[in-house]
């Protein structure tokens, strides 16, 4: 096998029987997705919100909407990443299935990655077009929003599959979100601008990917271009290819023995 | 080209050798069993062969490609039957076969066309459109074959195929293996059940601890691995007498719980021997497939 990926166009396949079981519930699982940032926005923005003057330049729940796009992302890929696609590998053996096939696990796994970031976006284009709806987004820029989601996802996805990979049953999830997801949700500028954080803080707050989504994700939101573009791209791509290969050789490890 | 061929398999989980240096080799058409006692090696070869372990060293050519090199190439022209059920729970049965059908790189088109057939061979026509959560355990089990047939196979490999199934599912399986293999496909199954292996295979392999013990036609191997007759000796009193005085009359006498098992070449003696002791009951038979089995892996229980 070697430590070359051995990836194929039949990925897409495994994208398309994922996609074909969500077609089925396609509308629960789009409302679903969508209750969980709404109440959040809702919540905070305007109970938070009403206490608070401008944040960042705009109202609070405007500066909000950005960062619940971006959670909301995160959220929607690390679960399919990690419940769904454990479901698949683990207990309903659909992996092993399909690599009886002329199929790799390599490509299985680019399958998933692949699947899940479109989950992500498939929930978060709803979540974008009711924002638009209540007058939250600034102009056509926002519509760049669509691809950053997308990598966004990939970036969790492949985080969240490297997790998958290595777990023993559903119980070893829990771990991911309160020591890394939670966290990270706090700390990204979905909530507050970063520069409330003390300077180490704001630092540490570099590393994590859902900062750079988030600060992609504000200013296209409210119309306008974002500073240093180049450098946060780079920075989700760069976790998602990592985190990409360190899945699949995680997951060799597991099931190619 | 032979449909598959492994010279000196090798394979060993954290210093434990679950296949230890095997060999053998398929005929195009034919029906081979490989047979074992639980943990005897068997899943791991298949796992093997179709490139999804890899070996520790040892050849392996699978429908003319090298494997594991090669194994995706190879899996093109296979197809295989798990030994768990693993049909996807959430589509129907011709959901299942379209979605597997594109994991060979299949058109919708032809997956479609082939469908209805495929359904018909496996004794679900008109199930189309049902759930796989409604299907009973045999119904499973055929379309998982009806599955494993969908890219027209040249070689299908079965891992344990009747399982769990009722004696009704079971003749319905193997009545479509026969019919498979009578229409040219090579069948490469493993098994514990012995009346399977002996009606299903023209040649098979008994393995035992990850090597490979004989190797022969089922016939073959009841003629040349044991004595002919077997008189099965029932009774409490059945383990006494086998070591008193079994040995006078049989070449072979193995005890196991209240039965006393008599290999011999010429039965008349000791059934006349036994007609006088009325608290024994007996059994004549001839030697089948299991006899050679137990003598070769022995009796002893497999974890």
């Amino acid at each position: 096998m070697g430590m070359r990926l051995e990836l194929s166009p039949r990925a897409f396949a495994v994208w398309r029987r994922n996609f074909l079981v969500w077609k089925k519930l396609a509308l629960p699982s789009i409302l679903g997705n969508l209750a969980d940032p709404m109440i959040y926005l809702f919540g905070l923005g305007y109970g938070l919100g009403g206490l608070l003057p401008q944040v960042g330049g705009t109202s609070y729940i405007v500066f909000l909407a950005a960062g619940t796009v971006c959670a909301s992302t995160m959220n929607a890929a690390s679960f399919e990443a990690l419940y769904s696609a454990f479901s698949r590998m683990h207990v309903q053996k659909t992996w092993e299935a399909i690599m009886n096939a002329p199929v790799s696990l390599d490509d299985v796994v680019a399958g998933e990655l692949l699947w899940a970031a479109t989950k992500a976006t498939l929930s978060g284009t709803a979540i974008l077009v009711v924002m638009a709806l209540l007058g939250f987004v600034g102009g056509p820029l926002a519509l760049w929003v669509l691809p950053l989601i997308f990598l966004a996802g990939l970036t969790f996805a492949a985080l969240g599959l490297c997790v998958t990979a290595v777990a023993p049953s559903y119980d070893f999830f829990m771990y991911y979100f309160t020591l890394f997801v939670t966290p990270m949700t706090l700390l990204s500028g979905v909530f507050f601008p970063l520069e409330q954080l003390p300077a180490p803080m704001q630092l540490a707050a570099q590393a994590l990917p859902l900062t750079h989504a988030v600060a992609l994700a504000r200013p296209l939101l409210l119309g306008q271009a974002p500073d240093s573009m180049a450098g946060h791209v780079a920075m989700l791509a760069g976790i998602a290819a990592i985190a990409f290969v360190a899945a699949v050789i995680l997951a060799r490890r597991r099931l190619l023995m | 080209m032979a449909p598959l061929t492994v010279a000196d398999l090798r394979k060993s989980y954290g210093g434990n050798e679950v296949v230890a240096g095997i060999s053998f080799a398929l005929k195009r058409g034919e029906c081979y069993g490989l047979l074992g006692p639980n943990g005897a090696g068997k899943t791991t070869t298949l796992r093997c062969c179709l490139g999804l372990a890899a070996p520790d060293s040892g050849a392996i050519t699978l429908v003319g490609e090298p494997v594991p090199v090669r194994a995706r190439e190879a899996r093109m022209r296979v197809g295989v039957v798990p030994q768990f059920d693993n049909l996807d729970p959430d589509f129907s049965c011709a959901e299942n076969l379209l979605v597997y059908g594109r994991y060979f790189g299949m058109s919708d088109a032809a997956i479609r066309a082939r469908i209805p057939q495929l359904l018909e061979f496996a004794g679900l026509g008109g199930k189309e459109k049902t759930s796989i959560r409604t299907l009973s355990g045999g119904m499973k089990r055929r379309l998982t074959l009806a599955r494993a047939l969908v890219n027209d196979p040249d070689l299908l490999i079965l891992d344990e195929p009747t399982t769990g199934l009722d004696p009704q599912a079971r003749h319905l399986i193997w009545e479509r293996l026969k019919r498979l293999a009578a229409s040219g496909k090579t069948i490469l199954l493993t098994t514990h059940f012995m009346d399977e292996a002996e009606r299903l295979c023209g040649r098979l392999a008994i393995m035992d601890a990850g090597r490979i013990m004989v190797e022969g036609a089922p016939r073959e191997l009841i003629k040349s691995q044991i004595e002919p007759q077997v008189v099965e000796v029932y009774g409490e009193d059945a383990p006494s007498w086998a070591q008193a005085e079994a040995g006078a009359f049989a070449q072979r006498c193995e005890v196991s719980g209240e039965t006393a098992f008599c290999y011999v070449a010429d039965a008349v003696p000791l059934l006349d021997h036994l007609a006088a002791r009325p608290r024994l009951a007996t059994l004549h038979r001839p030697a089948n497939l299991e006899d050679v089995f137990l003598k070769l892996t022995g009796r002893d229980l497999r974890d």
